[in-house]
């Protein structure tokens, strides 16, 4: 039967926080900016120029490279890949290539992803290369067919770095899984916002058994990867199951039908030329270089996650939640931080705020430059969270009440204090008021009272209508034990 | 510059020349008369104004050519290709700057080979330049328009580029100095790429000392050029003097024509009746030189037109009907025969599995020249041959036999692929036909060419004006 799944990927991640593009003065960031206005000579291919390197640039992806355990190679080198494409303003990208000689920024990694089991993928190659400019068909909808496509070079030679990784996963699911786990260290990192759109993208390839190797391109985000081998699993099982060949092949993944289909059938396989790009020398990196950059390497999600389950006790599903998206993970410390009951407010965090950040994520696009505190889209801040917090602890808010008041928070930004006076939804606590709930309920349920001397289930009853009668304010452990008292004391 | 003489007489003087001098020689593609009496009306004002000399700047007023093949802002910079028949630089090459900044006048640019694949001139849109000391007769090139322009005084120097010779061989054709600095030494910022990894900009005049001077100008570090090396900008002086060890290098005098063999033994005796010790010597090397030569420069070349897509600047051409690969090719049909068969050639050599068939080889050839080379110039200051090893012919004579054509840059390839700078120096005639001396020095050891140069110019005196 069909056995060995065997998946690889290849992820470009944008280097989001470099001001300036990989060889050039232009600014890296291109998005909402007029069409070709974000441009130099060098980056629009003009005759003469010569690519400059941002040395910036090869320390981001370093620090990459060192975070999914690569060797860095003392010698880095650029490559010409030659293809003509109208996207390309020099016909050629470059790029970096491992075939003749090791000089890739990263090269033999291996990353460890999961909680449970502990799983690990092998990462081939960290390679550092420049994006080509954007194409915009006329009609979407048509397509490369359409009559005319608009080029916009704002976005040629903006820094990428490509991950590429040995075909070791075997499920879809490993693969998102995976694939959080590098979003969270790009972003730990701090060289990549993986929120903006484009700034990440996957191509992945997979193979059953011995059948043959099929790539999946256009796939437009880590969400979209898991739904696309999925089908395509399906898809090559179906075919070996009726015994049609599976043909080593590009296909492409159609978001909008979420299947693959094939893309156009090249004549002759692609020849990119490849050679060393003469006008940068070889970057010799000092081991003083390396030295700096383990310095220079910021906390890590398995570090983080580590901290937070031995400094707060914070359970392995938690932690794990937790730190699959950095904003979580620091809007959690920031919280903390005001009010340090990091167990509440880690469970505040990943069992309700969670959903409205899920909910919220298409709509991302622009930077949040306020992102320890606050969430993405949201109006709440980790005060919010902390007062909130505080108030359950001190018994002043029911949890029900908690809740409510999070959904409010995400939309008007009003702390919960504001709400409490609003709405008045102060807990009670007030014996008097208790007591007198508890007299009605005992005067119409006669009969209840008397099981209830009987049958301590029955005092639920009880205590359900007083819960009831004052619309769930009050505190249920202080009217618990007033119902106990006025039983038997009238007994 | 004085006040007897002024900027704006000066220019008007070289205009004149050239309006007189250049239907028979064809060397400008674009004169900007009215650019540079603007400039040289500019100067004439600083220097009324009392200014200082070294404010006015070391060149003032100084006609200067440029090789069409290096970007001028504003100013047409052709390639002498249809490709870029309207391409306006938005940017001036940091030579270019330089020049201007130190008070240099632009007059035009020059013809060259298309893209400077050449080594006669013949391969021009516009045309081939003709050489001054008989219009019968090739210029040499790539820079034909440069050696044939201050050969032909229609300006006091030029720019031209060096990839394989490009500036020495019409230098030695037209009886003119010029120069291959060290690669790294001048920017090619704005010097539209034939291949990278070789070429350099290099100046010619009719003296060393003019070459001296422009040296002193465009020489040093250039940000915008990462293969420019690092440290102090260069000052170079006159200096001539008897102490220089000089090697003859045999394989390059036995390649080449009887009569100039002759001239080059004249030279080396010369060298020692001023005091030289010199000697014959041997590189084995040089029999693949140009094997390794044309393997990288058509291989670096292919990758460096690709770009002509002219999507983004080039001629005017409607899109429209095309699918775009179609139109990629019948825009790309517009290049000329040889352009086509050195980007063709640089495409195989480079494609998968002849990968390191071909180019790789040829780079580990270069690697064993550079080291002979370096192995040389460790007992010799400065090693001498032809700089040609055939005397300027007829138009026609080699332009359809490719390999013939490419056989005469056996001797000035290998300075471009070791990277040392390489001057040609007029050293005599024959048949009317002048002939060039070839001197080479270690890496960065332009001072130590130019007291050799400066020492044989003075000696030898050899007729640097044709009449017209």
């Amino acid at each position: 039967m069909l056995s060995g799944i065997k998946i690889g990927l290849e992820i470009h991640c944008q280097l989001t926080y470099l001001q300036t593009k990989l060889f050039c003065p232009c600014y890296s960031d291109y998005r909402f900016k007029t069409p070709n206005s974000n441009i130099c000579p060098i980056c629009y291919g003009h005759p003469g120029t010569l690519p400059l390197l941002n040395k910036d640039a090869l320390e981001h992806a370093s620090l990459l490279s060192n975070a999914l355990g690569c060797k860095i190679p003392n010698e880095i080198i650029f490559y010409r890949k030659n293809y003509f494409y109208p996207d390309l303003p020099k016909n050629f990208q470059l790029t970096q290539y491992n075939a003749y000689g090791i000089t890739s920024i990263g090269v033999d990694g291996k990353l460890e992803y999961g909680t449970d089991t502990t799983k690990s993928a092998r990462i081939r190659r960290i390679q550092l290369e420049e994006d080509p400019g954007r194409l915009v068909y006329e009609d979407n909808s048509m397509g490369s067919n359409s009559f005319y496509t608009l080029i916009d070079y704002n976005r040629a030679g903006v820094s990428l770095v490509e991950i590429v990784t040995e075909p070791d996963f075997t499920t879809p699911k490993d693969v998102r899984i995976f694939l959080n786990k590098i979003t969270s260290i790009v972003e730990h990192l701090r060289i990549c916002d993986t929120r903006l759109e484009g700034a990440v993208r996957c191509d992945a390839n997979v193979s059953i058994g011995e059948g043959k190797k099929v790539e999946i391109k256009n796939i437009g985000s880590f969400k979209e990867v898991e739904k696309a081998l999925s089908y395509e699993i399906t898809r090559q099982k179906t075919m070996s199951s009726r015994e049609i060949e599976i043909k080593a092949e590009t296909r492409h993944w159609d978001d909008a039908r979420k299947i693959t289909k094939q893309a156009r059938v090249k004549e002759t396989e692609e020849d990119y030329r490849y050679f060393p790009e003469p006008d940068i020398p070889t970057i010799v990196l000092e081991n003083s270089f390396l030295l700096a950059l383990k310095r220079k390497m910021p906390e890590l999600p398995d570090e983080r996650r580590r901290r937070f389950i031995t400094t707060y006790e914070l359970g392995d599903h938690v932690s794990q939640v937790l730190l699959d998206n950095k904003d979580l993970a620091d809007f959690f410390e920031s919280a903390i931080a005001i009010y340090p009951s990091p167990k509440a407010i880690a469970n505040w965090i990943v069992s309700d705020l969670i959903k409205f950040i899920n909910a919220d994520d298409h709509n991302r696009s622009e930077r949040n430059h306020h992102r320890s505190t606050s969430i993405s889209g949201l109006k709440i801040e980790a005060k919010h969270i902390a007062e909130l917090a505080k108030l359950v602890d001190q018994n002043i808010i029911s949890r029900t009440t908690a809740k409510g008041f999070i959904n409010q928070m995400i939309k008007t930004g009003e702390m919960p204090s504001q709400l409490l006076q609003k709405t008045n939804a102060s807990k009670i606590d007030d014996k008097n008021i208790i007591l007198d709930a508890i007299e009605i309920v005992f005067r119409d349920e006669k009969s209840a009272v008397n099981d209830a001397r009987q049958n301590s289930k029955a005092t639920n009853f009880l205590l359900g209508k007083i819960i009831h009668l004052t619309k769930g304010k009050v505190d249920p452990k202080i009217a618990l034990d007033l119902i106990n008292k006025k039983l038997f004391e009238s007994a | 510059m004085n006040q007897e003489f002024s900027a704006e007489e000066y220019i008007s003087q070289i205009l004149e020349r050239i309006e007189k001098v250049d239907d028979k020689i064809n060397a400008f593609i674009i004169v900007d008369s009215n650019g540079a009496l603007e400039k040289a009306r500019l100067i004439d004002k600083k220097v009324r104004n009392g200014e200082h000399a070294k404010d006015v700047g070391s060149l003032a007023g100084v006609a200067i050519g440029i090789k069409d093949n290096i970007c001028t802002k504003g100013l047409r910079t052709t390639c002498a290709s249809k490709m870029l028949q309207d391409y306006v630089p938005p940017y001036d090459a940091t030579v270019i700057k330089k020049l201007k900044d130190d008070g240099a006048i632009v007059v035009g640019k020059l013809n060259l080979d298309e893209f400077a694949m050449g080594s006669t001139t013949e391969f021009s849109m516009y045309g081939s330049t003709r050489n001054p000391w008989n219009t019968s007769y090739v210029p040499g090139g790539s820079s034909g328009g440069s050696g044939a322009s201050v050969a032909a005084s229609e300006c006091a120097i030029s720019l031209g580029s060096d990839t394989g010779g490009s500036v020495r061989c019409p230098a030695s054709f037209c009886s003119v100095v010029g120069l291959k600095p060290t690669y790294g030494r001048v920017s090619r910022f704005g010097l539209i790429s034939y291949a990278n990894s070789l070429e350099q900009i290099g100046p010619i005049g009719k003296t060393v000392s003019d070459v001296v001077m422009v040296m002193n100008s465009i020489s040093g570090m250039d940000n915008n050029d990462q293969t420019t090396v690092d440290g102090e900008t260069p000052k170079y002086s006159l200096q001539s003097n008897g102490n220089i060890r000089v090697g003859l290098l045999k394989e390059m005098v036995e390649g080449a024509d009887p009569e100039i063999s002759k001239c080059v033994y004249s030279a080396m005796d010369l060298f020692s009746n001023l005091g030289c010790r010199c000697e014959e010597t041997s590189m084995k090397s040089i029999e693949y030189a140009l094997a390794s030569y044309y393997t990288i420069a058509m291989a670096e070349s292919s990758s460096n037109l690709a770009r002509y897509d002219n999507i983004r600047y080039g001629f005017d051409l409607s899109p429209d009907n095309y699918e775009c690969n179609a139109y990629f090719a019948k825009v790309r049909s517009n290049f000329g025969q040889e352009v086509k068969r050195r980007i063709i050639t640089g495409s195989y050599v480079l494609s998968s599995g002849y990968y390191g068939k071909y180019y790789l080889k040829a780079q580990k050839v270069r690697a064993i020249l550079k080291q002979e080379i370096v192995s040389l110039l460790k007992t010799f200051d400065v090693l001498i041959g032809p700089t040609m090893p055939v005397l300027p012919f007829k138009f026609g004579e080699k332009i359809d036999d490719p390999l013939k054509m490419y056989m005469i840059d056996i001797d000035t390839v290998v300075a471009n692929l070791t990277g040392i700078p390489s001057i040609s120096i007029p050293a005599g005639f024959s048949k009317n036909l002048p002939i060039g001396l070839q001197i080479m020095a270690g890496e960065f050891q332009e001072q130590i060419l130019f007291n050799a140069a400066l020492l044989f110019e003075s000696s030898a005196n050899v007729q640097r004006s044709p009449d017209l």
